[in-house]
């Protein structure tokens, strides 16, 4: 690989640097082989179980949509891995990047051809994280950092409504099945939930493609390096949401909240997005609100319920993709050869760039649609499309016409000012860069010239078939370069004359936005509010529930066991039915014993009255265990019970004096409640009949089948061994650690 | 602790309670008893005798350190559970080697087995527990300067 | 006898509480052994309550005489007392060893996870 540019630390050989790229490419070429099928209405499938319990398939579905989408998601893939390849020849992360840009690659081609929802939601999340990887690529760098958790944070929040939506949609159609779905429209759109999936479907989409207002964390990702900028955020991964809305839109499309919302939002975006174009000085971020305005087109025209619309959004896909590319990768190219991507430092690199500039000239020409690009006929179709749209012709009509205005004169900016005028920019000697950099934008803008001149190459084999697939029945569009001269075509030149007076007044309408337009529509401003309005919450909460006290984390323990005892006695629906029975007297006495001594151990401040008094209610339960027939309970309860005491001994003699306090009213409120609770909640338990099963089974088989006599003893050793096991180990454990942290010598903490 | 009577009468005292805490242990298949009880009752005769003698003359009586005999006690458990896992193909399945019902249904013969194996785990991993913690708890040392920490609130 | 043993669980339970509560280690480890005591007395009363008739199957019979107290809960006490001295021993450790390591038995005291943030610099 000859090199132009001189790169400091010394190339990383090896072929492997290219493997990624080749094997991209030969997918591309086998996704190729797929369009003859596809082109008379096919498609292909194949399914494999995943959970079938829970009636969720690895199914996938090549048809005329997904074929597009995955020969962009290839064959633009292999262009920017090949260009990345050498753009980072210097760079020792280049294995990261490539890898990086792999998984997304998968994960893109696994979204577009999955067939089952919750797949498709599995490879929509999967290309979050690995975007959120990819623009966090400079992760020394706080602004690639915040700007990769913006965007981790906006897709995610989407992708959650999204996973809500396909839930829905699944639960009202007994499926997961998307192609099943897209049969099935008017069970969506009448049910009672459809506005619900509606809504959560469509916030999920609008945030993956940047739709106002969530479009502010696409120009924010250009954080990212710039082919994977080129490869993501214009090509592949910001379509994704378009390409759901389109995959489903047989299935809740045709309704006029659909229409509404998609032709307001999209709208709303596209012009947003391309005055904020213009603002830009920085030409990857003009490029990204370029973007952001042709998502917003897209939108738009998917939600026209026409079918010339749903044609003109799928041409405007492919073209877009063709240019945007093209153009994205080509910036990088100035940014890496001239030294910058500010437009108002470069000027006049026709003659140090040639090569460059031609394929930015090419692609630039098809981003302003001129005739005999493929842009022109994406044009074309989309105001067709616009006029013929029932609803709202007029404003779908100029909302496109100023924002492809706009559109030309961006392109124009790109196109034109770094190579005309006089030659400056911040690199001495301005170069065209090798050829494995320029050779795929070069591809795809001759592309853009070679579909525009000969449309039949992929009008009737690819356009058409997917805009039968989005549109949900016959399409009858012919795509071709001249239709004539129609209202479209004067649209067309209205459009152009708009784009010249605007590419000419640039500076001045630059100066009167700046002023004129402050803050507006700068969403960015409401996500920073909200992300600080969260952390402040979740500070707020920590500093209240976590006050690092003790005793307030086990109060907060024993309210909400309370709370939970109360409400399981107040929400319960069997009463309380119990008859006091006989009681004994020598019983009664037993039981006064322990509560007086009880009392005795909250109240006293002696250490030696309370020792004596947990003796006294020990041995009291153990004489309790013993008159209700549980001796080996009693014998346990009170062999416990000396224990503890000598214990207690032995550690008391080591330890303060317990004190006494005042009462606390508080906590008495709370003891008071849980002890009333465990009252009432006991007898109630004990007014339903008790179910003796178990028992009696152990009572029938604990002399026959396990030779004992003592049913207790059979149940610990025999029926129940494995639970004594675990509790026994519990005791090795309790012991262990004890004696650890006894031993662990007598140091003072560090304070 | 240094009562004489005390000392003498451990001599006595701590015998027969081992004995008993032997004979419930077997006797605690069909009366009420068992390894806990048994177990229990062992680590009150080594907590009387380590009252009446100190630590070290305890530790030197029972030889082993007693976490080991909690060791023992569990490695114990798991035999008899993997005696039965051998004999019938369940883990912790009743084994009986000598013992079994006649024809009459009545069960004769010498009552042990895994069963025992098991209780007897229990047994000494209740007896190493707790006087193991009981030893470690006597020779914690007190700091010389024993802060007053007397609560007024 | 039902409403009585059930009303004394009640109040070791409270009892229990309001001296975990307390603040002070070893007012604490009273409660946890009361609260354990509490808990279970909650179960055997729950498992319904027989007067002399302990679950034993007489010598010469095959199974135990009609109406046998119910074998299960007390199972599941006879383990749980021990586990609860099994707990409450490790407890009563941590407690000595936290006192010599902080110099404090007041639990507030005790903030060695999480400190005070110095709010007066």
């Amino acid at each position: 690989m000859t090199s132009t540019a001189a790169p400091a630390t010394p190339e990383q050989a090896g072929i492997w640097r290219v493997v990624p790229a080749l094997v991209l490419a030969i997918a591309a070429g086998w996704f190729a082989t797929f369009l003859p099928l596809i082109a008379q209405g096919e498609y292909a499938e194949f399914v494999v179980p995943w959970i079938p319990s829970l009636n969720i398939e690895l199914a996938f579905r090549l048809d005329a949509l997904s074929l597009t989408f995955a020969l962009l998601i290839t064959g633009i893939g292999a262009i920017c891995f090949l260009y990345a390849s050498t753009y980072f020849r210097s760079d020792p992360r280049l294995k990261r990047l490539l890898s990086l840009l792999t998984l997304f690659a998968i994960s893109m081609l696994g979204l577009v051809l999955a067939d089952d929802a919750i797949t498709l939601f599995v490879f929509w999340e999967g290309t979050t994280i690995t975007s959120f990887l990819l623009v966090g690529y400079d992760h020394h760098k706080k602004s690639a950092r915040d700007s990769a958790l913006q965007a981790l944070l906006v897709t995610g929040l989407g992708g959650l409504a999204l996973l809500a939506g396909l839930i829905l949609m699944g639960q009202v159609a007994g499926t997961y099945r998307i192609s099943e779905w897209v049969q099935m429209g008017g069970i969506f759109r009448d049910s009672g939930l459809y506005l619900g999936m509606l809504t959560l479907v469509l916030l999920g989409c609008f945030t993956k493609s940047a739709q106002f207002p969530f479009h502010f964390w696409l120009p924010g990702a250009m954080a990212a390096p710039t082919p994977v900028s080129a490869y993501l955020h214009s090509a592949t991964m910001v379509k994704a949401g378009v390409y759901l809305i389109a995959r489903l839109s047989p299935a809740l499309g045709g309704t006029e909240v659909w229409t509404w919302t998609l032709t307001l939002v999209g709208a709303t975006t596209m012009i947003v997005a391309s005055i904020w174009a213009l603002k830009q000085t920085d030409l990857k971020l003009m490029l990204a609100y370029t973007t952001v305005m042709a998502l917003g087109a897209l939108v738009m025209f998917l939600g026209g319920d026409y079918y010339y619309a749903t044609t003109g959004a799928v041409t405007f896909i492919i073209v877009h993709a063709l240019y945007k590319a093209t153009l994205f990768l080509s910036v990088g190219m100035l940014d890496k050869m001239a030294g910058t991507r500010e437009v108002e430092a470069l000027g006049g690199l026709r003659r140090a760039m040639p090569l460059t500039w031609g394929i930015i000239l090419l692609a630039a020409a098809s981003m302003a649609g001129f005739l005999p690009f493929f842009g022109f006929i994406g044009k074309e179709l989309k105001y067709e499309g616009a006029l013929g749209v029932a609803s709202e012709p007029l404003l779908v009509a100029s909302a496109a016409v100023l924002a492809n205005a706009l559109m030309v004169a961006a392109a124009g900016m790109v196109a034109l000012k770094p190579f005309l005028g006089a030659q400056r920019s911040p690199k001495p000697a301005p170069s065209d860069p090798p050829m494995t950099m320029w050779i795929g934008p070069a591809l795809l803008a001759v592309m853009g010239l070679t579909f525009g001149l000969f449309p039949d190459l992929i009008g009737p084999t690819l356009i058409l078939p997917m805009a039968e697939v989005v549109y949900g029945g016959p399409v009858p569009v012919e795509v071709k370069l001249w239709a004539g001269v129609n209202t479209a075509l004067k649209l067309s030149i209205a459009t152009f004359l708009l784009g010249f007076v605007f590419y000419w007044m640039l500076s001045r309408i630059r100066q009167s936005l700046d002023k004129e337009v402050p803050r507006v529509a700068d969403a960015a401003e409401g996500y920073e509010i909200l992300l600080q309005g969260m952390k402040d919450l979740a500070a707020w909460t920590a500093r209240t529930i976590q006050p690092g006290k003790m005793t307030s984390y086990l109060r907060y323990t024993f309210l909400l066991m309370g709370v939970l005892v109360w409400g399981a006695i107040l929400i319960g629906t069997g009463g309380i039915d119990l008859e006091l029975g006989d009681v004994p007297i020598f019983h009664s006495a037993i039981v006064a014993i322990i509560a007086v001594s009880t009392f005795a151990i909250v109240v006293t401040g002696s250490r030696l009255v309370a020792i004596t008094a947990l003796g006294g209610v020990g041995a009291g339960l153990a004489v309790i265990f013993v008159l209700y027939s549980a001796i080996d309970v009693a014998l346990t309860q009170l062999l416990v019970e000396i224990l503890v005491v000598v214990f207690i001994a032995v550690a008391l003699l080591k330890l303060p004096r317990a004190g006494t306090g005042r009462l606390r009213i508080g906590d008495a409120s709370i003891s008071v409640m849980l002890g009333l609770g465990v009252t009432f909640g006991l007898m109630a338990v004990m007014s339903t009949p008790l179910d003796r099963t178990i028992p009696d089974y152990f009572e029938a088989v604990s002399y026959s089948e396990a030779f004992g006599r003592n049913i207790v003893n059979v149940i610990l050793v025999d029926f129940r061994a494995l639970d004594t096991l675990g509790e026994i180990a519990v005791v090795v454990i309790a012991a262990v650690a004890a004696v650890a942290a006894l031993r662990g010598g007598g140091q003072e903490v560090e304070k | 602790m240094n009562s004489l009577i005390y000392t003498t009468a451990t001599r006595i005292i701590v015998p027969v309670t081992l004995v008993l805490a032997v004979i419930v242990l077997l006797r605690g298949h069909n009366d009420p008893g068992g390894g806990f009880i048994g177990g229990l009752l062992a680590a009150l005769a080594v907590a009387i005798l380590e009252k009446a003698r100190g630590v070290d003359a305890a530790r030197a009586w029972l030889r082993v350190e007693p976490l080991t005999i909690a060791g023992a006690g569990l490695v114990a458990a798991i035999a008899a559970g993997l005696w039965g896992a051998l004999e019938h193909g369940m883990f912790l399945t009743g084994v009986w080697p000598f013992y079994g019902p006649n024809a009459a249904g009545v069960n004769e013969g010498v009552p042990a087995g895994s069963i025992l194996l098991f209780d007897l785990g229990v047994f000494l991993v209740v007896v190493g527990g707790v006087s193991g913690i009981l030893f470690t708890l006597e020779e914690a040392g007190v700091p010389a300067e024993q802060p007053d920490d007397e609560e007024d609130s | 006898m039902e409403p009585i043993l059930a009303g004394l669980t009640g109040l070791l339970v409270a009892a229990g509480v309001y001296l975990m509560l307390s603040g002070n280690l070893v007012r604490y480890l009273f409660g946890l052994v009361m609260l354990s005591n509490a808990a279970n007395l909650l179960i055997f009363v729950a498992g319904g309550l027989t007067r002399s008739a302990p679950p034993l199957i007489e010598a010469g019979q095959k199974v135990p005489a009609e109406g046998v107290a119910n074998a299960l809960p007390q199972a599941l006490i006879l383990t749980a007392i021990v586990i609860g001295f099994g707990l409450f021993c490790f407890a009563l450790a941590l407690a000595y060893r936290a006192f010599y390591a902080m110099g404090t038995a007041k639990m507030d005291d005790m903030r060695l996870a999480e400190p005070l943030e110095d709010t007066a610099k």
